[in-house]
């Protein structure tokens, strides 16, 4: 059989990363010497997924480290083992390095072995050094587990057979799989030698003559590969117990007699390939072959827990190649409505076309009043569907700030607020780094030491809040610490030395916090591990601007700052003014628009290198004339027949010269290199009523654009 | 019972062989017409063909970039075949047409016009028959064309539609617009 799991993959690593997280989450929230089993048991069941699926999917790295993980976690979670802060530092560690391992993996990449090794191995040897001192019946299995990971890829000698148990749940014959048939399939392989394990059987009165009390164990005389074995049992590897065994066929006999006579579950301990849980990706029948031939380690105190399969559903879609998107149900029953409206719309729509005459004028328009509200109803619900809560970007944080904390010895508490505020999923995965670099920032500059703290006159430990709200058409999160603040004149002093700004600038006190996101500029003493290269914050802003957003700090010496970051709730649509440039139509975001007026010839003044310039109140704007850098032939013959539309962006003002203001209307974004280049000036393209396409100006962009072309201008005069 | 036993068992055909059309009476190419000469494009790449209208502008493209149109909510670019090949610009009449091709890169299908003066005919050509194009130093880059082929008692160039759509051209066009910005400043 060959079915291509590739398509699986996607889903896999979703849910994995999913599965991480939640890894994560629950071991942040375990404190030592207390066993908590629920949290613990979200943790095992996270690992478990995890390692049945990349076993399918034969990531061998990830399934055989998930493994030792997974033994830890059993541990802690039978009592067996105390939750220890090593324990939980190793178990994070391991978390981060799983994730490596998948990136590597769904970047196709290999995955070096230095990567993993130094975990595993500490992995390893924690399992053993405490197992063998509990010195239970476990021990032995554990002890084994280190030891015969590799016994049972013997060599091909003659003799060699397989020992399979078989182990149904009881309600396998209600499914329709009859073990005879299987036992059938096995005889055409090779010999087989048959034991049944009848200890489970009740007595006669109590039997329920559907259910299947009896397990088997079988030899099976034939080199064969495990795949052809483990097709046999296809059907019931969900719903049973299985084990393979590959021995010399004398050892295999050996331990039919000694242990036919052992109850099954007792039995299974010995070797077993865990059956993937059911609901984990891998339990899709089609993608059972595929269970990993060499994944034949022995797995101490054999219980598949199907508990994994009751809180995780697989994924809904395999998507081919992009990423998906959960949605929540009643997303999609608004979704489900409102098309059903629309629907009956266009239904009374057509059927007032069929015979229209103009009595029927009120009605109609009665009908495009409904039609339009609709749509927009529908557009609104459409948006909400690639909305998430900022949970999934706040979430990295706990973790981040207590590994910080520790290593910049510091005390500092973390605080979220907003979590459940919705924002697009894609300005959500571009503002997790910004949002780190302040974090870090936060904790390294702001947050003092914990006995500064306490000579200031405050708690040693510090605190962060991070805050999300909307506000208007906007998404605001907040990042503020109780730390030392921005000290305004330790700024300025350093912004001349770095010829940032000029000595006799005079700047407010908000200007000169401003500052900081200038590039080359870091006011920290001492370059650390964290922070302090001067690299961040004009980064944090540059990738903030992009996504059409803004960044703030404003601050209080001695008690600490607050960056405010303004987002737009979405990047696919736009508020946008329509403009006219000769036969041109362009898009202005309206959110860059500073005021739009009529010129005056003598408004305008000629300064060096042939620059126009407008004076706007107590600002000089350059005009930019759109004719000229786009080459198209525009209408207006002076100023006095032209439009000037003051834009801004990254606190630089031009006028944009146009022929005529149209209307403003919402644009859907479409991006312009799906099927050609992105082009210096231009941010896409979006499809206006009558079917044009119209391009959407870039500001930002334009400005560089013309800057660039100024100076070439200059050095030419020059 | 047990003689039902590998009934049971599922099995998916793997002599379930899928049988291309194509091998056997050769590839489909579609044939315009540019300043009197004979082009073939693979019809296989060939999404549709359109009449002219006029495109949103590009600024500052190159020339043989027309601009961009709108097909069904696509944006897609339009570039003059003529003008691509440094033929002589023709005022666009009834016959000019716009076939929109599309070609896969990296799993991502691209979607471009371009602009001939008609479309004419659908040929059936062996793939056998295809020969390599001598060593052309004429007007139309290499990289266009994937073969000549005879066809009656002439002979019709096929075009490579990747190489037609490739975009490294505009790319160093643009390229090539800012370095030497730079390079003055």
């Amino acid at each position: 059989m060959s079915i291509d799991l590739s398509q699986f993959h996607q889903v896999f690593f979703e849910e994995s990363f999913e599965g991480l997280e939640i890894m994560e989450q629950g071991l942040l929230g375990l404190s030592p010497g207390e066993t908590d089993n629920e949290t613990i048991n979200s943790i095992f069941r996270a690992a478990h997924s995890i390692k049945g699926g990349s076993a399918t999917f034969k990531f061998e790295e990830v399934s055989s480290f998930t493994h030792i993980l997974e033994t830890l976690l059993d541990e802690m979670r039978n009592g067996e083992r105390e939750v220890t802060v090593e324990a939980v530092d190793l178990l994070l560690q391991s978390v981060d390095v799983l994730k490596d391992m998948l990136q590597l993996l769904q970047a196709h990449e290999p995955v070096p072995e230095s990567l993993y090794k130094e975990i595993s191995d500490a992995l390893e040897a924690m399992v053993s050094e405490e197992g063998a001192g509990e010195g239970n019946g476990e021990s032995a299995a554990v002890a084994e587990s280190s030891a015969s990971s590799n016994v049972v890829e013997a060599t091909d000698d003659e003799s060699m057979s397989w020992l399979i148990q078989f182990a149904p749940e009881s309600h396998i014959l209600r499914t329709g799989n009859e073990p005879s048939r299987m036992f059938k399939e096995l005889s055409l392989l090779g010999e087989i030698t048959v034991v049944c394990h009848h200890q489970k059987l009740p007595s006669l009165e109590e039997i329920e003559e559907e259910l299947c009390y009896l397990s088997w164990s079988i030899i099976l005389n034939a080199d064969v590969d495990l795949l052809q074995i483990e097709e046999v049992f296809e059907w019931v590897k969900d719903e049973s117990e299985l084990g393979y065994e590959h021995l010399p066929l004398s050892a295999a006999e050996e331990r039919l007699g000694t242990k036919a006579s052992v109850a099954v579950d007792e039995v299974a301990p010995a070797a077993a390939v865990e059956a993937t849980a059911p609901g984990s990706p891998a339990a899709t029948p089609e993608a059972a072959p595929a269970a990993d031939n060499r994944q034949l380690q022995v797995a101490p105190k054999k219980e598949v827990k199907d508990t994994a399969a009751a809180d995780k559903k697989p994924a809904k879609v395999a998507s081919t190649g992009s990423s998906s998107i959960r949605v929540g149900i009643d997303k999609v029953d608004s979704l489900i409505n409102l098309v059903g409206e629309l629907v009956i719309t266009q239904s009374m729509l057509g059927q007032m076309g069929d015979d229209f005459n103009l009595e029927k004028l009120e009605r109609l328009k009665e009908g495009l009043i409904q039609l339009e509200q609709n749509t927009r109803e529908l557009q609104e619900s459409v948006m909400r569907i690639r909305m998430l809560p900022i949970s999934f970007v706040f979430n990295r944080f706990p973790r981040m700030v207590r590994d910080l904390a520790k290593k910049l010895d510091k005390e500092v508490e973390l605080e979220l607020i907003g979590e459940g505020t919705e924002l697009d999923k894609t300005v959500m995965e571009q503002i997790g780094d910004p949002m780190v670099h302040l974090v870090r920032n936060s904790m390294d500059h702001g947050i003092e030491s914990p006995d500064k703290r306490e000579q200031a006159g405050k708690p040693r430990v510090g605190k962060v809040i991070l805050n999300a709200y909307h506000q208007g058409g906007n998404i605001v999160i907040e990042i503020t610490d109780d730390g030392a603040g921005i000290n305004a004149e330790k700024v300025k002093e350093k912004a001349i030395e770095r010829g940032v700004i000029d000595e006799k600038s005079e700047l407010t006190v908000e200007q000169i916090n401003n500052l900081i996101f200038e590039p080359g500029f870091s006011t920290a003493d001492t370059i650390s591990d964290v922070s302090g290269r001067g690299v961040g914050m004009d980064v944090v802003k540059r990738n903030i601007n992009s996504l059409g957003g803004s960044v703030e700090v404003s601050s209080t010496p001695g008690h600490g700052s607050t960056f405010s970051i303004r987002l737009p709730l979405t990047l696919a649509i736009l508020d946008g003014q329509v403009i006219r440039v000769g036969d041109q139509i362009f898009i202005v975001p309206l959110i860059s628009i500073v005021e739009s007026l009529q010129l005056k010839n003598q408004e305008i003044t000629k300064i060096v290198g042939n620059t126009e310039v407008y004076r706007l109140r107590e600002d000089h704007v350059p005009i930019v004339k759109i004719c000229e850098e786009f080459c198209i032939d525009a209408e207006f013959k002076s100023y006095d027949d032209a439009t000037v539309v003051v834009v801004e962006a990254e606190g630089v003002k031009v006028g944009l010269m146009v022929d005529e203001l149209l209307a403003q209307q919402q644009v859907v974004i479409k991006s312009l290199d799906t099927n050609f280049i992105s082009i210096d000036g231009i941010s896409g393209a979006t499809i206006l009523g009558d079917g044009r396409v119209a391009l959407i100006l870039d500001i930002g962009g334009m400005i560089k654009r013309v800057n660039l072309t100024k100076k070439s201008k200059k050095a030419y005069a020059a | 019972m047990n003689d039902v036993a590998s009934d049971t068992i599922p099995y998916i055909g793997e002599d379930d062989t899928y049988h291309d059309i194509n091998e056997t009476i050769g590839k489909q190419f579609l044939t315009v017409s540019l300043q009197g000469e004979t082009y073939c494009i693979d019809i296989l790449s060939v999404n549709e063909i359109r009449g002219w209208q006029t495109p949103t502008m590009l600024p500052n493209a190159p020339e043989y970039v027309k601009g961009v149109i709108n097909i069904r909510g696509n944006i897609v670019p339009i570039i003059d075949l003529r003008q691509r090949f440094n033929m002589e610009f023709q005022e666009y009449n009834e016959t000019t047409v716009v076939i929109v091709l599309s070609v896969e890169e990296a799993g991502i299908s691209r979607v471009m016009g371009v602009v001939v003066d008609a479309v004419s005919d659908v040929l059936n050509i062996d793939e056998s028959e295809i020969k390599d194009a001598p060593d052309m130093s004429g007007s139309i880059d290499a990289s266009f064309v994937m073969g000549l082929c005879n066809v009656d008692d002439g002979v019709v160039v096929i075009l490579d539609v990747e190489g037609l759509l490739a975009l490294s051209d505009i790319r160093k066009h643009y390229g090539a617009e800012e370095r030497s910005e730079e390079s003055v400043s």
